[in-house]
């Protein structure tokens, strides 16, 4: 027990891999009960202790990163395996382990074939999306980042529909460029903090400590930036996201809009905001009007998808399009707002992907033209896809309004026409999710292949309840998750904050080029000899 | 400020209700049995009535307490907190929302009751008071949230029931899409709201102010500028002008009359289309810095009220045409509070509820007994079939005309005399009211003649009508009499009558602004004569036509025949925005962004152009590395001729 409780995060991060170990060596592929019971009671594990870190969290002390651990693992290299969890990446981390266990559930019955592998695909790209949120070694962190890649490519490519080859070769293309880039900016990152500080580290806290020249410090950002950028997906990098979602299984939707969406935003957040004030100063323009194009043309091109899960993928484009203008704004409404909001597209997002997919397991189509007056013949169904169609339209009473909301009081505070484009995105949600939901689930009853639709049973309502319950618990009392962050983003706004980071040293203009150079040399002869 | 007074009793107002409908909600089956259906309306209207009660107590604690310091409040816990942000979850009860909470509930308690006998035997039994109990519950949280953004919550709150119940019938296409037009034209208002909402809290965040219940407001409203303050209210109301359909976004209620007819009665026409009355009145303090935007409320309602009722003449359809009228009802309340006679809008609101909400269940009862038939050319002839129902509406309906002593009568001839007389109204501003006030008139009469009096049109119908039980009468009953006494509450001192409602509501939204330059007892006297005698007027002229020159009508419509379709289509309104908007939207986003700009430019284009690109140069490349021995030769010979070439040339 005193193992767990010292090691609580590492726990988590690797239960997962160790059940998928499990599943992989003790059990055979025509077990296939056995695998999802397996897979389902670790997830379900992983959240219940989870529960343990969000209750031990302190959110009064002044100490925002706990739960640290650290434990040398190449500490010549300054490659540490540091993990801790703050405010923000806490809710993001207890929303990853609370998907975990209802996707196991939810896809029980949809995936038939290859169960063994899919459930181990599950599990490890679990890990690796628990342990991006809480690394805090920018190397540990790019390996958890590109770990979880080849789970999705493989979910997408071996279980997903007929273009799924496609799909999965782009999604994993699209991101991985994207990802080298950021290598390369990671490196040079950590070769400047040898130079100024006379020793290696891939530390995160190091490598904040680093001063960087407005012109490197630029390209540093748009790296990080594209690699992060692309996985949100802003405006206009999001051409990959409605393929993949059409494409993955429901499981990979759920994931892919749930978590792994979040991993771009989580990016800016953790990563080149922080790391790169005055860039993100400087590009704020840029990514602000970006943001809120995304909002109004995610919207408006959702409303014409004949493919509900189309739509959703570009209803995707416009939350997220709120979520990164909550983070440029920098204030503390935008910001808490943006990681509510994440939190809220998790959940939302991800319901509304497993609600299609049971429809798509009974009716073997998505176009929501092969629909129409489901409500009668699935009113309990029906019911749970309004309230969470409200949800994602940001009613008042129910999650989304509160990110939304906070999101749009901080976009003000910064810029009020900002303020004003992003907020139209209201109507249009109502717009494109209650047409949607008019076509499909309204007017009559008049296909056959409708009229005998079977309703939820007991499995499919227990995925859905917990969700309903989270839904609403956060649009009635977010202060049980708005007070966990509030020093964080505190500490963040003061690490990005223009007047309040002096320079800690005098600036010396360097070449991009040169600096690596020479930084090569010293990694060189510090033990890594060309063989 | 006075110190509040803790009532913590506040909260279960909106509570009960909100259990009513959880109970009713998780509940619902389609297979009831009588039991099941006692079950539901009891939990259903037990509801509402204890909040109705819990509303009286807190009535009478509010008179017990000196005229000042009326303000009761209950703080449950914090809702929003965010920086120095901070929204609670806290209601209050001063004047104003006490009036409005007892109005929610009485009337619409009775609409629960009258509910019973009209949806006897539907499907969707428990699912509509489902419905029904949380609008109720919603409304008194629009009412009585203790600041904007809780009223934010109710409002947002109370357009979601009624596009539920608006399309409660949901396999009728044309309803579920009436239930949609009214929740995205509510939204194209609320966008507008919540904009104001906005402006306003940055406005003053900008002076470090960051609470944001109405006595704050109130307190600082001085510390923002003139221009923000018009912005603010003309954003507000926007959000006003969807929810108590004005124009140009009351194309929304004709529709809802999709909706059962007791929804009609209670949401669209008695409770939650008043609710952007209230919120100018509780904003009042905002309202009264802008004279163009008291200006702008004032004209909107004016021209809304004229608009209206003209449509009203031409509707054969019994619940459109109430629902026209409760538009141009509307515009006489903002024209009312525009001119910042709030007491005088805020009276107009409840004797309203009271007979708009009968003229609606009056409707309901004859449609029941007509077999779902609205069609007011196929009836006639129906008041001694339904006496209870034919008085009833004629109580109502003489109350809207205004004709003394009837509760319209007061209400109304208060704004029309205050459109005149105040420093903010004007003879033009009357002038457009005391037509649209004939003009209600003729469509009321109209309406009732063709309804009740002459000959039944349509012998079969008409055989099988009868009187509703008594579960739907009583009710009916008991509104009469309220449509009928209500007014007297807020008698003009001119009759030597005490106006009580005023006075109870002066500390709140200020005293009734009395005419200053021109506005003598005889003077007033004049104008409630003309009130009158135009309403007089146009119910004998809707008698003459309707019952005597029966052919008149229809000769008029054949020689006026483009004004009539015009008329009869309703101007052509929604034709108009369907070309103008919702087409050219649908089509920019369909074929430019789409297909175009998205599938073609960014991802065939940007994206896999890229991937392309890649390939195809890798595919030329490659060729320098298939191993063949042959090219590698050649290349070779041609590159040492090359050089060889080159070195000559030198």
């Amino acid at each position: 027990m005193e193992i767990i409780n010292q090691h609580l995060i590492s726990v988590l991060v690797f239960l997962p891999l160790a059940g998928a170990l499990f599943v992989l060596l003790f059990l055979r592929g025509s077990q296939k009960e056995a695998v999802r019971w397996v897979t389902f009671l670790t997830m379900l594990a992983g959240f219940v202790i989870s529960l343990k870190l969000f209750l031990g969290y302190d959110a009064d002390s002044t100490q925002t990163m706990q739960f640290i651990e650290s434990t040398p693992w190449l500490p010549e290299y300054g490659i540490v395996f540091k993990v801790g969890i703050d405010g923000m990446s806490l809710l993001l981390f207890m929303m990853t382990t609370f998907l975990g266990p209802l996707v196991i559930l939810s896809s029980w019955r949809s995936i038939e074939d290859r169960v063994k592998g899919f459930h181990v695909c599950m599990l490890l790209l679990q890990t690796a999306m628990l342990g991006a949120f809480v690394s805090l070694n920018l190397f540990l962190f790019y390996i958890f980042w590109e770990a979880m890649l080849i789970p999705m490519y493989f979910i997408i490519g071996i279980w997903g529909g007929p273009r799924r080859i496609y799909a999965a070769v782009k999604f994993f293309l699209y991101t991985l460029f994207g990802s080298l880039l950021m290598l390369v900016a990671i490196l040079y990152l950590y070769f400047v903090h040898v130079k100024q500080f006379g020793f290696y580290s891939f530390d995160l806290f190091d490598l904040y400590r680093v001063h960087l020249a407005l012109g490197p410090e630029k390209l540093l950002f748009l790296a990080f930036a594209l690699s992060f950028a692309i996985k949100v997906p802003m405006f206009p990098f999001h051409t990959w996201l409605p393929d993949a979602h059409v494409e993955a299984p429901t499981a990979g939707s759920v994931i892919l809009a749930g978590v792994l969406l979040k991993m771009g935003t989580y990016g800016f957040l953790r990563f080149s905001m922080p790391l790169f004030p005055a860039a993100t100063e400087y590009f704020y323009p840029l990514i602000a009007v970006l943001a809120v194009i995304g909002i109004i043309y995610g919207a408006l091109v959702a409303m014409v998808q004949p493919d509900v899960k189309k739509l959703v993928a570009y209803s995707s484009v416009s939350h997220l399009g709120f979520v990164m203008l909550g983070l440029v704004v920098l204030n503390v409404q935008g910001v808490e707002g943006s990681v509510i909001q994440m939190v809220n597209h998790g959940l939302s997002t991800g319901a509304l992907f497993i609600i299609v997919g049971m429809i798509y397991d009974r009716r073997h189509t998505r176009l929501i033209a092969d629909f129409g007056g489901i409500s009668k013949s699935m009113p309990i169904f029906a019911t749970f896809f309004m309230i969470v169609t409200l949800s994602s339209i940001g009613l008042p009473g129910l999650n989304g309004f509160v990110g939304e909301f906070l999101i749009l009081l901080g976009a003000f505070k910064k810029s009020v026409v900002l303020g004003v484009l992003a907020a139209s995105g209201v109507i249009l949600a109502a717009v494109y999710m209650l047409w949607m939901f008019k076509r499909a689930m309204f007017g009559p009853l008049d296909k056959e292949e409708n009229k005998s639709l079977k309703d939820l049973d007991p499995r499919e309502i227990a995925v859905l309840v917990p969700i309903i319950v989270m839904i609403l618990w956060i649009g009635i009392y977010p202060q049980t998750f708005l007070r966990k962050m509030d020093r964080s983003v505190e500490g963040f706004l003061t690490r990005t904050g223009q007047n309040t980071a002096p320079p800690v040293q005098p600036l010396e203009r360097e070449s991009l080029f040169m600096t690596e150079s020479i930084s090569v040399q010293d990694f060189g002869g510090q033990g890594h000899g060309n063989r | 400020m006075e110190e509040a007074i803790v009532f913590s009793y506040i909260r279960w107002i909106p509570l009960l209700p909100l259990i009513g409908f959880l109970i009713n909600g998780l509940g619902a089956r389609a297979e009831l049995g009588p039991a099941g259906t006692q079950r539901v309306h009891w939990v259903a209207c037990l509801a509402p009535f204890g909040s109705f009660l819990i509303s009286v107590v807190a009535f009478t604690k509010l008179l017990g307490l000196p005229a000042e310091g009326r303000l009761l409040t209950d703080t449950v816990f914090t809702w929003i907190a965010s920086g120095e942000f901070t929204a609670n979850l806290s209601f209050s009860i001063d004047p104003l929302s006490s009036v409005m909470t007892l109005v929610v509930t009485g009337v619409g308690f009775l609409i629960h009751v009258y509910s019973i006998g009209y949806m006897h035997g539907d499907k969707g039994y428990s699912r509509y008071f489902a419905y029904l109990n949380l609008f109720t519950a919603m409304m008194l949280v629009l009412v009585l949230g203790d600041n904007l953004l809780l009223m934010f919550l109710g409002w947002e709150g109370v357009g979601l029931c009624s596009y539920f119940l608006i399309g409660f019938w949901y396999e009728d296409p044309e309803k579920a899409y009436a239930g949609l037009k009214a929740f995205v034209v509510n939204r194209i208002g609320d966008f507008g709201f919540l904009l104001g909402l906005f402006l306003l809290f940055w406005g003053l965040g900008q002076n470090g102010i960051w609470t944001i219940d109405f006595g704050s407001i109130q307190e600082h409203v001085h510390l923002l500028s003139p221009a923000i303050i018009t912005a603010i209210c003309l954003l507000l109301f926007m959000g006003a002008m969807g929810k108590s359909a004005q124009i140009p976004l009351y194309v929304w209620l004709p529709d809802a009359m999709a909706g059962p007819t007791p929804v009609s009665a209670l949401i669209h026409a008695a409770t939650m289309v008043t609710a952007g009355v209230y919120m100018v009145a509780r904003m009042h303090f905002l309202f009264v810095a802008s004279d163009l935007a008291m200006q702008w409320v004032a004209w909107t309602g004016a021209i809304t009220a004229l608009f209206a009722a003209t449509i009203g003449i031409c509707q054969n359809d019994i619940k459109k045409v109430l629902a026209y009228s409760t538009v141009s009802q509307l515009g006489y309340m903002f024209v009312a509070v525009g001119i910042g006679a709030y007491a005088a809008g805020i009276f107009h609101l409840m004797t309203h509820a009271f007979f708009k909400a009968l003229l609606f269940l009056g409707a309901g009862s004859v449609m029941h007994a007509m077999g779902n038939e609205t069609d007011i050319q196929k009836m006639g002839g129906l008041r001694k079939k339904m006496p209870w129902t034919f008085w009833t509406f004629m109580v109502a309906t003489v109350a809207i005309c205004g004709i003394p002593p009837f509760s319209g009568f007061f209400s109304k001839d208060e704004i029309l005399w205050l459109a005149y007389s105040s420093h903010h109204g004007s003879t033009a501003l009357w002038l457009v009211l005391w037509i649209g006030a004939a003009v209600t008139a003729f469509y009321m009469a109209r309406l009732v003649f063709l309804t009740f009096f002459g000959e039944p049109r349509d012998h079969h119908l008409h055989d099988h009508a009868h009187e509703s039980p008594a579960v739907m009468t009583v009710p009916l009953a008991l509104l009469a009499v309220g449509a009928a006494l209500v007014g007297f509450v807020g008698a003009p001192a001119s009759l030597g009558l005490t106006n009580h409602f005023e006075h109870f509501l002066e500390p709140v939204v200020g005293a009734l602004p009395h005419g200053d330059h021109h506005g003598s007892h005889a003077t007033e006297y004049i104008f409630m004569g003309l009130s009158v005698a135009v309403a007089a007027a146009g119910i004998l002229l809707a008698w003459w036509l309707y019952l005597r020159a029966k052919e008149v009508p229809k000769i008029m419509a054949r020689k006026y025949a483009r004004l009539y379709d015009l008329v009869y289509n309703k101007y052509y309104v929604d034709e108009i925005y369907d070309a103008l908007f919702v087409r050219p939207i649908r089509n920019l986003s369909e074929k430019l962004l789409w297909k175009i700009f998205d599938e073609k430019f960014i991802d065939n284009g940007l994206v896999n152009g890229t991937a392309r690109f890649f390939q195809r140069s890798a595919q030329s490349l490659r060729r320098i590395q298939v191993g063949d021995v042959q090219s590698y030769a050649f290349a070779m010979v041609v590159g040492i001729l090359a050089i060889i070439g080159f070195l000559l040339l030198q």
